[in-house]
């Protein structure tokens, strides 16, 4: 390290610091205080409390069910994908994905369109086997772990699917080599290998269900799970209980984050080999066919929750009562979203808000990738540490934090009103996405060779020109990535808006959950239809964007 | 140094008790279009080490994956000991294979890794960690068992790659690149680290790469592949003073490759009108343009040679015990000629004549 770098590293690292510290830690501590502000008293209200130690056990059942749930769908499907070839390989894994592209709140309701009491295919089996009343009811823990399973695997999926990509396919052949049956290499040799990978995605679908607020919501009935417990507190105004609550659900995240990381182990191993993978071609003619009729299952399965939000969203509002399928079809859900102001608002705020978090993390995020990545100084640990924190702090928490915190103008105490206000949602969006966004930029820099900086001030290039011309274009793949994911995550954000909106700036989301509640079902999936056109619309842009400067 | 290490493989090959040949017999394998192995066939005796050499993308990989059964040949059969392997899985064959990259399981300790293949046939743990201890002493690598894969340097992970190959008692040794990713200096002594520890193993063993002098030092026969064909087999000298084709001289070695008039058992090479009849190591024959290949060594510098070939040193080499000139005739061939003779500069005018004779003969491709 030269002389002077750490204390010029530094002069750009405090601000960063600062703003972190004040948007992501002061919030939590705040939190924690709060729920202090009587001695134990609100501690002892939670304890004695049934329904919430019922809560409590029951997020914590559904995140562990969740999570096993997405190991057993996502991780024989990354392994037939990556190894096997057969007919209908190629669909299966262009859909494979397709889940994680609804929103949150939208995939919520396009389930209850289709396995709903009064949805679509609860009704298409109940009049084929003519039955009294529907066969199954979509409420309680295993709706909720039904929806979560769907839109969660992906993360498993995507995981070990990269992970397999990355796997040294010459470790599976020395292994065979050594007289090792295809079990034994499976056992000794490829899933030791993938656990890191498989730790990690565990570890998101635990995290995600843990802070899940829209499958509880709408699938809850009777079921009380923490996050919607703290959003009730807090319409209650029992803000210490909500306190109590949220720092709960933040430590059951911190055991889950604790129980993942050791399952991971301590080694991460990088190999240096080539892999090229070779599939295995499925040859026999009835294992072909076999294989074929599921993939195109689960294709269905895949697809039809996004093709039932579209239908729906041409369906005349409060003409689907009975029917297997909505008797009336109509544009004017589309018409009405344009042309009331009072439908057109929440769009134009869903897209305002987005941009806005989004230019944020981008800037404060690259900032703190390139002080992490490229410069040593004493503080670099915290910043890493400050950028992954909310990773692991669920989104109802993070809201509360906010709610908590910035509720009022005190300067000495380094308050600024923002809830109530417009800026409360954008701000959220930002705090939550923070890890994201860093985690590309990062990866991203780290590809790059880490002389590069040198060469180019060796050169006589200024810090300036070295920045314009080495270092963002060697992070911008990562910001590009970053900017699409935090942009698409925050246009159909519903977990944090739910505690945190107003009338005035509420997002797509809420609007859907407004609609829903009043039955209007068209509309709502107008709104969720619009929302995935954003989001198709965004990634389109993002992918085009990347092509054109590579 | 060779003729002692020679004498001292032949004792050793005659104490091992003979087990099979390998043998591959008109193998052709396919990527598409590409013929990446072509009708290839050679065998392996028992203690043999045959050295698969070729350009990177020659197909001697392809040949020693088919060897290994790693990959299916399109047509031809692998045989061991005479019976017909082609359709058993690696597992079933029960060769050793030392990987380029060694492929060492990163998630276990050496120890470990090298007790992996008794793991999978069964044997019990404190037997199999014994027996790895002693192939890991075996490669002098005594107390290396518990630690991990990552401490260990490149000629370390090379090692334990051999000692987890060994210890299977393989029938038949395969490496890939075995010394490719160790660096120079490490690589001279490894060379003869290996070639004698193959021979005491006394089982067939191929290996492949691109590198000749690996090929010379390691190696009792060489193979020489060439776009998937086998352009010859034999030993160093055969195919550095004997090449059976053009492409074999160019490999091999370095030469100047000269057109010549066919003599019958002789040819004549003309240069700058100076015309030398020399003996060739075979009759030109039907060829219809043969070319003579002189090796730097079979050149000496003659500077008043009457009926040398006269030229100009453009470029002067030292090589330790001898120099290396580059001299240009007047007619623009550049001869390379390696002498003892130190004296010469660069711009000095010499003269070159053929000490060594015969000299090899092919055929233009």
């Amino acid at each position: 390290m030269k002389r002077g770098e750490g204390r010029r590293s530094w002069i750009i690292a405090a601000p960063v610091l600062a703003l972190l510290l004040w948007s992501i830690v002061y919030p939590n501590v705040a939190v924690i205080a709060g729920s202090f502000e009587n001695g134990l008293g609100h501690w002892r209200e939670f304890m004695a409390s049934p329904t919430d130690r019922e809560a409590l056990r029951t997020s914590i059942v559904i995140s562990l069910a969740s999570v096993v749930a997405s190991v057993i769908i996502g991780v024989p499907l990354a392994f037939l994908l990556s190894r096997f070839e057969f007919p209908g390989r190629r669909i299966l894994k262009g859909v494979a994905t397709l889940p994680a592209a609804l929103p949150p709140l939208v995939g919520v309701i396009a389930f209850l369109f289709l396995y709903g009491e009064s949805g679509l295919v609860t009704r298409a089996i109940q009049h084929l086997f003519a039955m009294k009343e529907a066969p199954w009811r979509l409420t309680g823990v295993w709706a909720i772990i039904f929806v979560h399973a769907y839109t969660m695997y992906v993360y498993v999926f995507l995981f070990v699917s990269a992970g397999l990509d990355r796997f040294d396919t010459t470790l599976d052949e020395a292994a065979s080599g050594l007289g090792a049956s295809s079990w034994q290499r499976l056992k000794r040799v490829t899933l030791p290998l993938l656990t890191p990978a498989l730790a990690g995605s565990m570890l998101l679908v635990f995290m995600t269900s843990l802070g899940s607020f829209s499958a509880p919501y709408v699938f809850g009935g009777g079921i009380r799970v923490l996050s919607t417990q703290i959003v009730a507190s807090k319409l209650n105004g029992e803000m210490g209980l909500a306190y109590v609550e949220t720092t709960v659900l933040a430590l059951s995240a911190v055991a889950g984050l604790l129980l993942f990381r050791w399952l991971e182990g301590k080694r991460k191993y990088t190999s240096s080999g080539k892999g090229a993978a070779t599939r295995k071609v499925i040859r026999s003619r009835n294992a072909q066919v076999l294989a074929a009729v599921l993939a195109i299952a689960t294709v269905i399965v895949l697809v039809l929750p996004h093709l039932m939000v579209v239908l729906v969203s041409f369906a005349r509002d409060g003409a689907w009562t009975t029917q297997v399928l909505p008797p009336q079809y109509t544009l004017d859900n589309y018409r009405r979203l344009i042309t009331e102001a009072s439908l057109w608002k929440p769009i134009m705020n869903s897209i305002w808000m987005s941009a806005i978090a989004t230019a944020a993390n981008v800037v404060v995020c690259f900032v703190a990738a390139y002080l992490i990545v490229m410069r040593k100084f004493t503080g670099r640990r915290l910043l890493e540490i400050l950028t992954a924190l909310p990773w692991a702090i669920p989104a109802t928490a993070i809201a509360l934090g906010l709610a908590a915190t910035f509720n009022r103008n005190d300067v000495a105490s380094l308050r600024v009103l923002l809830v109530g206000t417009f800026w409360i949602l954008p701000f959220a969006y930002f705090v939550r996405n923070i890890p994201l966004v860093s985690t590309a930029v990062e990866s991203s820099l780290r590809q790059m060779d880490a002389s590069l900086e040198d060469a180019a001030r060796g050169l006589g290039a200024s810090w300036w020109l070295t920045m314009r011309r080495v270092i963002l274009p060697a992070a911008r793949p990562g910001l590009v990535a970053g900017a699409l994911l935090a942009a698409v995550t925050a246009i159909g954000e519903f977990v944090a808006s739910v505690v945190l909106y107003t009338h005035a700036n509420r997002p797509i989301s809420l609007e859907i959950l407004a609609q829903l509640r009043q039955l209007a079902f068209g509309t709502a999936a107008a709104y969720s239809v619009l929302l995935i056109l954003l989001v198709l619309g965004m990634t389109l842009t993002a992918r085009s964007f990347e092509e054109r400067i590579a | 140094m060779d003729e002692v290490l020679g004498r001292e493989h032949q004792e050793q090959r005659s104490q091992t008790v003979s087990s099979g040949s390998l043998a591959l017999d008109r193998i052709t394998r396919r990527f598409g279009d590409h013929v990446a192995v072509d009708d290839i066939s050679f065998e392996v005796p028992s203690g043999e080490l045959l050295a698969l050499i070729g350009a990177s993308g020659s197909g001697k990989t392809t040949t020693l994956r088919i060897a290994a059964g790693y990959e299916s040949p399109d047509s031809g059969r692998v045989l061991f000991d005479g019976r017909d392997i082609t359709s058993l899985p690696p597992q079933k064959r029960g060769f050793g294979m030392v990987f380029q990259h060694y492929a060492l399981f990163p998630h276990m300790t050496v120890g470990q890794n090298v007790a992996f293949g008794l793991e999978a046939r069964g044997v019990g743990k404190t037997q199999r960690m014994e027996k790895a201890q002693s192939v890991l002493a075996s490669v002098g690598l005594e107390n290396a068992a518990p630690r991990s894969i990552q401490s260990l340097s490149g000629g370390e992970q090379q090692r334990v790659a051999l000692a987890r190959a060994l210890v299977i008692e393989p029938k038949v040794l395969l490496m890939d690149e075995p010394l490719s990713n160790l660096d120079p200096t490490l690589r001279q002594s490894t060379r003869d680290e290996l070639r004698s520890m193959l021979h005491r193993v006394g089982v067939p063993a191929l290996f492949v790469t691109h590198d000749q002098e690996d090929a010379f030092a390691i190696a009792d026969r060489i193979a020489l592949i060439r776009k998937g064909k086998l352009l010859q087999i034999g030993t160093a000298e055969d195919l550095h003073d004997r090449p059976a084709s053009l492409g074999v001289a160019k490999f091999i070695g370095r030469a100047t490759i000269l057109p010549a008039e066919d003599l019958g058992d002789r040819v004549a090479v003309t240069l700058g009108g100076v015309r030398r009849e020399l003996a060739s190591t075979r009759p030109a024959g039907k060829m219809t343009s043969p070319l003579v290949v002189l090796r730097p060594n079979a050149l000496e510098i003659s500077p008043d040679g009457t009926d040398a070939w006269k030229g100009e040193v453009v470029n002067r080499r030292f090589t330790g015990g001898s120099a290396v000139y580059r001299v240009r005739t007047s007619d623009g061939v550049v001869l390379e000629v390696e002498s003892s003779n130190m004296a010469l500069r660069e711009g000095d005018t010499t003269g070159v004549i053929v000490s060594r004779e015969p000299v090899p003969v092919v055929s233009a491709e």
